[in-house]
């Protein structure tokens, strides 16, 4: 075929051009490519020896029993439960904050409050692990605020609950200075006219909120909520760990498919088992991205991913 | 809202819509003062309560807790920390060696990629865009990777694993190209004609020309290193080539003890600084990245923008 030539005799051209991708394509091909070769692993009962192919093959049985025991839905239901919240409560304090900075008129003021409002997301996950320590502990702040009043110190290591609003907290904490860049950026872009016009009708600052501000923002908010929702069954792994670490006592309410196979790798060595709550994550993952992009398309599609 | 003022706004619209607004705004600066200066305070208290508690007296932590306040003011813990300070300075050699590595192979090799692709006559272009942006859709999971890492790399307690893995990224590379596409193709054309080669045209007046996109790109590399504590954790088998964070992480989880000189506390009868050494360490691995972040996060908003507007 002519064109196929045409190709090959093109590609010889831009020799150059193809010699200074190539680390790029090997890169992906070494370090994202052949992983997935190995997905073949979570059909397997692994063998240490035996490596990639030497392991005994068991077809469903690794995501049979994920089924039967309930882990799988038990992942699932934290994954997707914390992430919807992580991704509605750091959206909307992201909204609040990028509206408040666009109005208030004290320059210093706002920088000041941008700039802290940015720091933790400069912080390693390490650090909110030293903040958690020196918050919750038998000898954390809390307890000691509620022993100076005359309370019970209260052991927060025995009780799953708190750990849902501190998990939650800390993800919106650390995401708040990055998202209301992105929402303020937004708000910049909006025509000073409307806001002209809306003062001489006599719109209060509230109406003009309401009026324009919002109503402009959300092409955004349902975009980056899209984006996030296609991300939904990537946890945060790094947030999970560093807070609740390897306390047993937790699990139930705070494991996610994340730190599932990050234990089953390096604690339970159940290599099979991990690969399938793995391979499990990836394509309902690739399946969510998939159908996020096809609403984007059919709404707008300038907007989709491709 | 009485018909007589509203009759009143008509009569006099411009000065009652003043009016009115003045007091709107009022409310609207109070509610946003106090809410901004609320959330600025969350941002940095748990930053304020490592530092108190790094220059608390061991003693006040074991009988009182962590304080938001604490009534004593010691040096000890920082004092321990520097007494044998090797193993903080090994730690910091080695993040600042894997961060600098990194960042500039990972912009070198990313400004490459996004160039490449950036170029219109590059005939399979938007093949290799797909290959690279597929490994966003799909990945084959942590377990088949670690052990690619470990079993066929051969990458287990070595100083490559901390640094290949962050190297590039398909979003850095995609923002790199829609950056580089910004820049006039008359410019290449222009080199072409001269007899400049791809390479020369690259170096010569692409790379100068993305500096604030090679920016972007190299402080969102930069702080993956030198907040990256991941990789350290899975590869990562000896003490003397620990990162920084992991060092950190290994002290907090009481995994590993800081090398100090211990037993001259215990001579002198003294509490050695355990509880608060663990706030010292964490504020003396984060240091560099608070004195730093003020002025490179100019440079984030910048970039953040950029990116956002031309997606």
């Amino acid at each position: 075929m002519s064109g196929k030539g045409g190709i090959i005799r093109e590609l010889r051209q831009s020799k150059t051009l193809l010699l200074m991708i190539a680390p790029t394509i090997l890169f992906f091909i070494v370090f994202s490519y052949i992983p997935m070769i190995g997905v073949y692993y979570a059909f397997t009962k692994f063998d240490f020896d035996g490596g990639l192919f030497g392991s005994q093959f068991v077809g469903m049985e690794n995501f049979n029993f994920l089924l039967k025991t309930g882990v799988l839905w038990n992942l699932t239901k934290n994954t997707v439960l914390y992430n919807l919240a992580f991704i509605l409560l750091g959206n909307i304090m992201q909204i609040i904050c990028a509206v408040f900075l666009a109005q208030l008129s004290g320059k210093l003021f706002k920088k000041t409050a941008q700039s802290l409002m940015f720091l933790p997301y400069f912080l390693s996950w390490v650090l909110v692990g030293a903040f958690v320590y020196n918050l919750f502990s038998d000898l954390g702040v809390v307890n000691s605020v509620l022993k100076q009043i005359g309370l019970h110190s209260y052991d927060f290591y025995l009780h799953t609950a708190p750990w849902k609003f501190i998990i939650v907290f800390f993800s919106v904490w650390k995401g708040l200075g990055y998202g209301t860049v992105i929402y303020l950026a937004a708000i910049m872009a909006i025509s000073d006219e409307y806001y002209e016009a809306a003062k001489i009708d006599g719109a209060t600052i509230f109406q003009q909120i309401r009026n324009i501000t919002l109503p402009l923002l959300k092409p955004t908010f349902i975009l980056l909520i899209l984006f996030s929702l296609g991300g939904i069954m990537k946890g945060q792994f790094d947030l999970f760990y560093q807070i609740i670490g390897s306390n047993g006592m937790l699990y139930d309410a705070t494991d996610i498919i994340d730190t599932y196979v990050f234990r089953s790798l390096t604690v339970n060595f159940d290599i099979g088992m991990g690969t399938a709550a793995g391979l499990y994550q990836s394509f309902f993952g690739f399946a969510l991205i998939m159908i996020v992009n096809f609403i984007i398309r059919k709404t707008n599609k300038d907007y989709s991913l491709f | 809202m009485s018909i007589q003022v509203k009759q009143l706004a008509k009569a006099d619209a411009f000065k009652g819509s003043r009016i009115k607004q003045d007091k709107e705004t009022i409310v609207f600066n109070i509610i946003g003062y106090t809410l901004l200066t609320f959330v600025s305070l969350i941002c940095l208290i748990p930053f304020w309560l490592i530092v108190a508690g790094s220059f608390t007296d061991e003693l006040e932590i074991i009988s009182k807790g962590f304080q938001l306040f604490p009534n004593t003011v010691s040096f000890e813990a920082y004092k321990s920390v520097f007494s044998t300070p090797e193993q903080i300075y090994r730690a910091y050699a080695v993040t600042i060696g894997v961060t600098l590595a990194g960042s500039l192979l990972g912009i070198f090799l990313t400004s490459m990629a996004g160039y490449v692709l950036s170029r219109k006559d590059f005939a399979i272009r938007n093949g290799i865009s797909f290959f690279i942006y597929f490994t966003t859709l799909f990945s084959g999971g942590l377990i088949p990777w670690y052990i690619l890492m470990t079993k066929n790399l051969g990458l287990k307690d070595s100083y490559w694993a901390l640094i290949l893995p962050p190297l590039l990224s398909a979003w850095n590379i995609i923002l790199m190209r829609s950056f580089m596409k910004s820049i006039p193709e008359s410019i290449v054309e222009s080199a072409k004609m001269d007899g400049a080669g791809d390479f020369k045209i690259y170096q010569r007046l692409i790379l100068p020309l993305s500096t604030p996109g090679l920016a972007t790109i190299g402080l969102f590399l930069a702080l993956g290193y030198w907040n990256d504590w991941f990789n350290a954790n899975m590869f990562i088998t000896t003490d003397s080539k620990y990162p920084l964070q992991f060092l950190l992480y290994k002290i907090l989880s009481s995994a590993a003890v800081l090398q100090t000189n211990n037993g001259a506390y215990l001579a002198a009868n003294v509490v050695p600084p355990t509880e608060t050494l663990k706030m010292a360490v964490a504020v003396v691995a984060t240091g560099p990245i608070i004195l730093l972040y003020p002025f490179v996060q100019r440079y984030f908003v910048k970039g953040l923008t950029v990116g956002a507007v031309k997606g």
